[in-house]
This record gives C-alpha cells, structure tokens and sequence, in this order.
C-alpha cells in the first residue's frame, strides 16, 4: 500500500528525515511515536506530500509522489488526513464541511453527498450536530468531524498527525473510540500519537523515531516490554512513568 | 444605547428615560461631565451660525442680488443650478432619461443589498438594467435619439465611473492577489511589477495618460471615448489597492486551511473559490469598503480632463458672472450628496460583517 525508500527530506541545511525505508501493507495499523523534534509529523505530511521530501521515493497505492499534480490529487483523494488542530472549513456548516469534498473532488451528486456524509456523522455521533458552524462546537467534536470529514471521500489510508494532542483530557477518550472503531473495520492507518493505551491496542507495528530516523520498528508488545534501543528505553521510561 | 436592553428602563417615560441616559452616559464622573459640557458647549457654538446662515438668514426666493444683500445661505442659487449639478449638460429637454436610469439603478443597488438575493439570476438582471441604462444615457438605438457621450455628466457620471471602477477592479485585484501569492514566479513578478507601478504614481497622471498619452500611441483609427480611457485608468489604479487588500485577507487565513484543502484533493482554484477565498473576502471587507469610498471620491478627479462629473458640473455653475461667489452653498450641496452615498457605503458594510459573522455562529 505504502512504499518510503531511501527517503530524505532537508529544511535549509537542517536534515529532518534521514534514509526513511518504511512498508506498510493494506490493513495494517501503524503508530509512529517518538520525542518531539524527531521528525515523526514530518514523515506523515510527507505521504500526502504537504511537505516535500528532496530524494528517495514514496508511493501510495503504487503511485510515486513527484511533482506530477495529477497523480498527486489522485493519490490526496484516497489518503484522508486528519490534523492536530483539525482544520475544519469555519464559514461551512458541519454537514457541508463533509459534502464538499466528494462533491467538487468526485463530482458527487448533492443529495448522494449528504446521505454518505449523515450515515458518517451518525458513526461518529454527532449527527445532531449536522447544520451548526464549526466554532460551536467542543474539541472532541470538531476532531471527530475532521475525522468524518475524511471518511467522507472512501479513503484507502487514514493518517492522523496527532490528532488528540490539541484537545482538553477528558475528550481524548471520545477521540480515540472512533479511531479504534476505524481501525477495527481494517482500515489502512498511520498514527503519530502520545496515547501509548492506544498504540498497545491497535498497532500492528510501532515506529520509533529519533532525531529523523527511524530507531526501530516492532510490534506492540515487543516494542513496550523489550525495547532494543537505548533511545527507545529512555523514551519509554519517561512516557510510561 | 445599553439602557435599551434592560426592560424594566424601557418602560419608563421619555423624560425621565432621557435624564436616566444622560446622568449615565454623560455625567458619569466630573471628568465625564467637563468633557461633555465642553464638547456640548463648541458644538452649540460652531453649529449656532451654521444653523442662523442656513435656516434663518437663508433666502429661498428672489434673485442673485436679493442674495447678494443678505448674510445668509442663498438657496435661490442651488434652486436654479441644481439640475446642471446633478445632469451636467445633458440635454433638458430628454432630462428624464438619466433620472429615470439614476432611480433603475439606486432601486437595484437597494434591491441587490440582501445577501440572500445574490444569485446567477441576479447577475442577469443587473446586467440587462446596465444595458437598459446604457440605452438610456446614449440611446442611438429604438427610437432613443442619440446622445454624445461628453454630455453625460453628473451624478450619472461620477455613479458611471465608481460603480464600474468597482466591480471591475475586484476580481481584478483578487486576480492580482492570487498571482502575488501563488508561487509562478513569472506570474508573481508581474502582478508585484503591477501593482508597486500603479500604487507608486499618483491617479491625476494616469488619467492624464489615458486622455492625453493613449490617443497618440493607440493604432491609428482607434479613437475611444474619453469616458472610457478614464475609467479603464480608474479601473487600473484601484484594482492595484483592492489587490493589496485582497492579499492581506489571504495571509489572515490559517495555513491549516490550505493544508486541509490539500489534503481533500481540491485543486488550486477550488481550494481558493471554496475554501480560502470566501473567508479572506470576508475578512477584509472593512478596508474593501474603505478603498471603495476612497475610490468614489477619487472619481472626482477626472475633473481635470475636463470630464463633467459632479464636482466638474459644481464648479461650472459657479462661472457663470450672475453667481460667482455662492461657492459655499455649491460644494456643502455638493459634499451632502457625496457623504449620502459614501456613508451608505460605510453602513452597509457594517451590516454585512455583522450579518456573516453572526450566520457562522449559528
């Protein structure tokens, strides 16, 4: 589904991704974590190419990321990317915010759009949110519409750069629950998060990254009860307590 | 104006409500009551004689000379001049020409002010009454007998050069905001060479190009109408100021707005058309709005080459031997019908950020 090989990506002279190789197969549930700083958010915009890698090659679903527009907006159709501050449209109602997308991207119908776009609000359980503006609505709210949001155009990969990293603590938990509930369904999914309960649940495979690299890859339970790195140990020291 | 929302204080009576406001607004403290008596106090003296020369010394009826003989305002003067201020020279007897256009015209913009009314539909309409009104002021065609063009003057002519200065140079200067924004460097050079060359000289001068410079280097046999070359040169220079107007709502839009419109595979002219631009354009429709009414009195400006717009028509009345000297009357006249459509402007505009602002919240 996913091919990084040998990619590198530099902001002036500061080299952010060193020689990233990373697979990742349909279905799979990837978490990438890692101190701030490490370059894991960067490595994510770069799948939908927000951020530009300089060499090495990324593919989604068999299409190589380039300056290519065409195939760029065929691959930004099928990844759905959900932000840490969750960007939603502020001058759309909820329910427009979900059918504008598929409307104006994939020439969907209206009434089609919206039909699709309320049984998804109804998932993440604010249907009778539908016709209010965004600002009136709490933090979890407005990430479970950004989640929606995405849902929206039938995305084959999810990404989600931090998405509970924004939100007061006691509406992670609502967060959260709709991403396991995504993930239950096999979604494709990359996560760059904090919530290690998270990773412990769903994760097929961990990602850590340190200072640009990636320092290691496993499993969940190998990762959290036998790290191999140093680095990895000392981060699991600090965030586990 | 608080006093109002509470409803126990709007029951009281009028009296006793304007003591209440006044104790509370203007005599809240000691320094709150010298300023008020003093502002109370300059006001009643400076607009005590204005009131005295317009309404009690004024003279309503007789002639120059009764004017000459008294201190105040001589209305007999505006009674007289007042159709050439506002029509120019366009000829008396087809007068009704233009005022029926005026009155199309101030019933649409009234008509069109509803957001809720703005529509495809609406365009058409507007575009078929400026044909209507174009027929009107020129006529040439159906029967209307022909009018030269240097004859509209005015109210229609000054209406003519701001209404079409505007709508013109605002999608111009989104154009030109969009270039300067993108990253096409050619495209984003140009609109930067655009607009610092057309903020950096003054209006006056390409007015004087357009009317004095265009004709000698146009193509031989392309004359066009100095009504024209004026207002392309209008045209020009304001869409350079809405261009910069533009680019400052662009850059108040959040860079996560671009980004999730990326992110959904919009295109770059959706992303702008559905995302970005509704709500830069919204975020700056105060120094719009101000550009605009800088722009309406600007118009005036084409007074110097010798395009009869209202204040051209306003000074030409006042040449005539019989009148010279009534300059103060002319242009508080004068000035009363430009602050008429400047301050609508200004109160429009408030009601339509008031308006969007309240829709987002529901």
């Amino acid at each position: 589904m996913i091919t990084i090989s040998e990619m590198n990506k530099w902001y002036g002279d500061f080299h952010v991704l060193k020689d990233i190789n990373l697979e990742v197969g349909e279905g799979e549930k990837i978490v990438i974590c890692g101190p701030s700083g490490s370059g894991k958010s960067t490595l994510i915009r770069c799948l939908n190419r927000l951020e530009v890698h300089q060499n090495g090659l990324i593919a989604i679903g068999g299409i190589e990321l380039d300056d290519n527009t065409k195939n760029l907006q065929r691959v930004r159709r099928d990844v759905g990317m959900v932000f840490q501050d969750f960007n939603l449209f502020p001058h759309l109602t909820i329910l427009e915010n979900l059918t504008l997308a598929p409307q104006w991207v994939k020439g969907e119908p209206k009434a089609v759009s919206e039909e699709q776009a309320m049984k998804i609000l109804k998932r993440v359980a604010i249907a009778d949110q539908a016709y209010k503006f965004p600002s009136l609505l709490s933090g979890g709210q407005q990430q479970r519409v950004a989640i929606a949001r995405a849902l929206c155009m039938n995305p084959k990969v999810m990404l989600f750069d931090e998405p509970t990293s924004a939100l007061d603590p006691e509406m992670v938990k609502e967060v959260l629950e709709v991403m396991v509930s995504l993930a239950e369904e096999g979604m494709t999914m990359l996560c760059v998060t904090h919530e290690m309960g998270f990773a412990k649940q769903v994760a097929d495979r961990i990602v850590f990254m340190d200072e640009g690299r990636i320092v290691e890859e496993a499993g969940p339970e190998e990762f959290f009860s036998n790290p191999k790195s140093e680095r990895s140990k000392e981060f699991l020291a600090q965030i586990l307590h | 104006m608080r006093v109002t929302k509470n409803p126990d204080k709007r029951k009281l009576p009028t009296v006793v409500a304007v003591v209440k406001w006044s104790k509370e607004n203007l005599f809240s403290s000691t320094l709150n009551t010298i300023a008020s008596l003093t502002i109370i106090f300059l006001i009643l003296k400076g607009l005590g004689p204005l009131f005295k020369w317009l309404f009690v010394d004024s003279v309503w009826e007789g002639t120059a000379t009764t004017c000459r003989s008294s201190s105040g305002a001589c209305l007999v003067f505006l009674k007289e001049k007042f159709v050439f201020i506002l029509f120019g020279f366009y000829p008396r007897e087809l007068l009704w020409r233009p005022i029926v256009s005026l009155i199309l015209f101030i019933g649409m913009l009234w008509w069109s002010k509803e957001p809720r009314r703005w529509s495809k539909r609406l365009l058409w309409r507007w575009v078929k009454l400026l044909a209507l009104i174009a027929l009107l002021l020129k006529g040439g065609l159906l029967g209307f007998e022909s009018v030269d063009t240097q004859k509209i003057g005015g109210l229609p002519l000054t209406l003519i050069l701001a209404f079409f200065g505007m709508i013109f140079s605002y999608p111009l200067g989104i154009i030109l905001a969009l270039a300067r924004s993108g990253n096409l460097f050619i495209l984003r050079n140009l609109a930067i060479c655009y607009i610092e060359l057309v903020r950096g000289v003054p209006m006056i001068s390409l007015l004087f190009m357009a009317s004095v410079l265009f004709p000698l280097f146009a193509p031989e046999g392309l004359v066009l109408p100095k009504l024209l070359r004026a207002q392309v040169a209008i045209i020009i220079f304001m869409s350079a100021y809405m261009a910069e107007v533009v680019r400052a709502g662009l850059s108040s839009i959040p860079k996560g707005q671009y980004e999730a419109a990326d992110a959904l595979g919009f295109s770059y002219w959706q992303k702008m058309r559905l995302v970005i631009l509704p709500q830069a354009l919204k975020a700056v429709i105060p120094p719009t709005v101000n550009t605009a009414i800088g722009m309406f009195k600007d118009t005036s400006l084409v007074v110097i080459i010798a395009l009869s717009d209202l204040l051209m028509t306003t000074k030409t009345s006042l040449k005539e031997p019989k009148w010279l000297g009534f300059s103060t009357e002319a242009y508080l006249f004068v000035a009363c019908i430009y602050f008429i459509f400047c301050f609508s402007m200004s109160c429009y505009s408030r009601r339509l950020e008031k308006e969007f602002s309240s829709r987002r919240k529901g």
